[in-house]
């Protein structure tokens, strides 16, 4: 399987773009709505003209067509021949290599069982649901052996349970065949869950491109951290183990029980909707419970920004406007803040 | 679903059956004006047995049906070939598109008159009016469904590696079938239409003929039959083509 390389790569907003894919690496493109996403996959699958050079293992492969590249995509809208049934479909590849069809009938089992779709052989796509088309479709790329397969949103149309076991199997499946992955979401959750490395990628500009871990820990710029969402990064002055499964991080000042086994922590990320803001004592145990004064409030579109300070760190909450109103909440205030334990990620290493 | 089906076929017969009886009394009680050019429909019916039984109708269907079918055919494939190269090949489209479009709108009897001095009164003329009348508009609908094809479709099968020829035959022609057939559909009614007043102006024999000669020796009866075999004709003809249709893409569409 190839190392994908991208050489200033131009095309549409996508301007001046490097990128190195490793063999067998599962990369997500990660990036909001025309970011330049799915125009980077069109450039690697040779679907579109374009500015710079795209090699696979070291070969340029800009006069090759698309047709020659051995490169599967599967694009967001599927598209499985509506006239042909599940079996068909998944055999096109196949017939198009005019393999003897022993063969071609073995290989088309094999895969609808790896899919979980040998019951759908005989139907039509119009009678399938949208994660069997889904698996279909999948089926279908996969059957022809790529090198390389591009995967642009698949999971997206679909409900999140289905999209949740789908992940899976996709992960299963990319460990199994080895095939170099490019996905491309603007989920956050699917990038982490899947990717050996992610590609942030902000009006056709790489951002960062590091694993999972780094862009949460260390986003490279304002903007990164922005799209993954304003985390507050903590540096832990010291930890100790509580046991239970459970240790005790200090950062500025703030003693965080957070669920960890293993190594010294070095850096904490909480999410600014995973922290909770209340004017009222409230109820329950004290755990992860601190005091702090609220430095800033921003009303933004989809929600109500609010910095605390507590200890020593200045911490960024984030709630709906409904729940906003009914607290009261004003600047100077001093507050109780609630951090989710669940929902605090930790990083051991210190240097990257 | 038994039911709905025999309640279809009722709703669909009992109409029919009304108007002929009201014909039967209209014409049997000399309720029309022109009571003379009138007949019932029993007479209809009894005139039809004979025509039949003495081959003359047999005959003249038999020349028409044959001229539509070899005209039909000739022209549909042509109309279906040209249109599947107009509407995979750019360049083709564009050198002919232009041409097309002029001749285009010319009824098909508009070149009778010119065929008749050019190919003269044979069995050629009626089969070369048939296949200009099916051409066109057959050329026009295979055109439009192999545009219509979605391009993702050709995306995918190129990604999987599919020669240009392979996706036409594979992917495009079965997806633009449904246009097709609609082309094949509307002409195949069409066909019967014209053959008959280009029998009745320029050519001897044929359903058309005897109506004209039925004509000139005022049997209303004879032409009322043959109304009713072109009738049918047609309705059987686009039936036919519906069916194949239906036969072809119920399971996809």
């Amino acid at each position: 399987m190839p190392v994908i390389e991208l050489k200033n790569i131009s095309k549409y907003i996508c301007g001046d773009v490097n990128l190195k894919i490793l063999d067998r690496e599962f990369l997500v493109l990660l990036g909001a709505n025309g970011s330049g996403k799915t125009t980077l996959l069109n450039v690697i699958a040779g679907l579109i003209d374009y500015d710079g050079s795209v090699l696979f293992d070291g070969m340029a492969m800009d006069n090759v067509p698309v047709n020659r590249r051995r490169v599967s995509y599967l694009f967001q809208d599927l598209l499985l021949f509506p006239h042909l049934d599940v079996v068909a479909n998944v055999a096109y590849g196949l017939r198009t290599l005019k393999r003897p069809s022993e063969q071609i009938k073995t290989k088309v089992n094999e895969l609808l069982r790896m899919m979980k779709i040998e019951h759908l052989a005989a139907r039509y796509p119009n009678q399938l649901s949208g994660g069997e088309k889904q698996r279909v479709a999948l089926a279908r790329a996969l059957a022809v052996l790529p090198k390389v397969l591009l995967l642009d949103e698949p999971l997206s149309s679909l409900d999140a349970q289905s999209a949740k076991y789908l992940r899976v199997e996709l992960k299963q499946i990319h460990c199994k065949l080895g095939v170099t992955t490019v996905y491309v979401t603007h989920d956050l959750q699917e990038a982490e869950e899947m990717a050996d490395r992610v590609a942030v990628i902000q009006n056709g500009r790489l951002e960062q491109v590091g694993t999972p871990e780094e862009i949460f820990f260390y986003p490279a710029n304002r903007s990164v951290s922005d799209f993954i969402g304003m985390p507050n990064i903590l540096e832990c002055d010291y930890c100790h183990s509580i046991g239970h499964g459970l240790m005790e991080v200090v950062c500025g000042g703030l003693p965080i029980i957070v669920p960890h086994d293993g190594n010294s922590i070095r850096r904490i990320v909480l999410f600014p909707h995973d922290i909770y803001v209340s004017d009222t004592k409230p109820p329950g145990p004290t755990l992860n419970r601190f005091q702090g004064i609220i430095t800033e409030i921003e009303t933004a579109q989809e929600a109500v920004r609010i910095e605390v300070k507590a200890g020593k760190n200045k911490l960024l909450a984030e709630m709906p406007h409904h729940i906003f109103e009914g607290l009261n909440l004003t600047k100077g205030k001093d507050v109780f803040i609630i951090l989710k334990l669940r929902r605090i990620k930790t990083y051991e290493k210190k240097d990257l | 679903m038994k039911e709905s089906r025999l309640v279809r076929v009722t709703w669909g017969v009992i109409p029919v059956v009304i108007f002929l009886m009201i014909w039967e009394v209209v014409a049997r009680l000399k309720l029309f004006p022109g009571q003379f050019f009138f007949p019932p429909f029993s007479t209809v019916v009894i005139e039809f047995y004979y025509l039949i039984a003495n081959g003359v109708l047999v005959k003249d269907f038999l020349s028409s049906l044959s001229r539509v079918i070899i005209g039909f055919c000739a022209g549909s494939v042509a109309g279906i070939v040209i249109g599947i190269l107009m509407g995979w090949q750019n360049t083709v489209n564009r050198a002919l598109n232009p041409l097309i479009s002029l001749v285009y709108p010319i009824p098909a009897l508009g070149w009778l008159p010119l065929l008749m001095l050019w190919i003269g009164i044979n069995e050629a003329l009626p089969i070369a009016i048939i296949f200009i009348c099916s051409f066109f508009p057959v050329l026009y609908n295979t055109v439009t469904g192999i545009k219509n094809v979605d391009k993702g479709y050709v995306r995918v099968a190129r990604m999987l590696g599919a020669s240009d020829i392979r996706i036409l035959t594979t992917v495009v022609i079965p997806l633009a079938l449904p246009n097709i057939f609609t082309g094949l559909r509307l002409e195949a009614g069409m066909a019967w239409r014209v053959i008959i007043a280009a029998e009745m102006v320029a050519i001897p024999t044929g359903i058309g003929a005897l109506m004209m000669k039925a004509e000139s020796l005022l049997r209303i009866d004879i032409i009322i039959v043959c109304l009713i075999v072109l009738s049918v004709m047609c309705l059987s003809f686009e039936k036919f083509f519906a069916y194949l249709e239906a036969k072809i893409t119920a399971k996809w569409k």
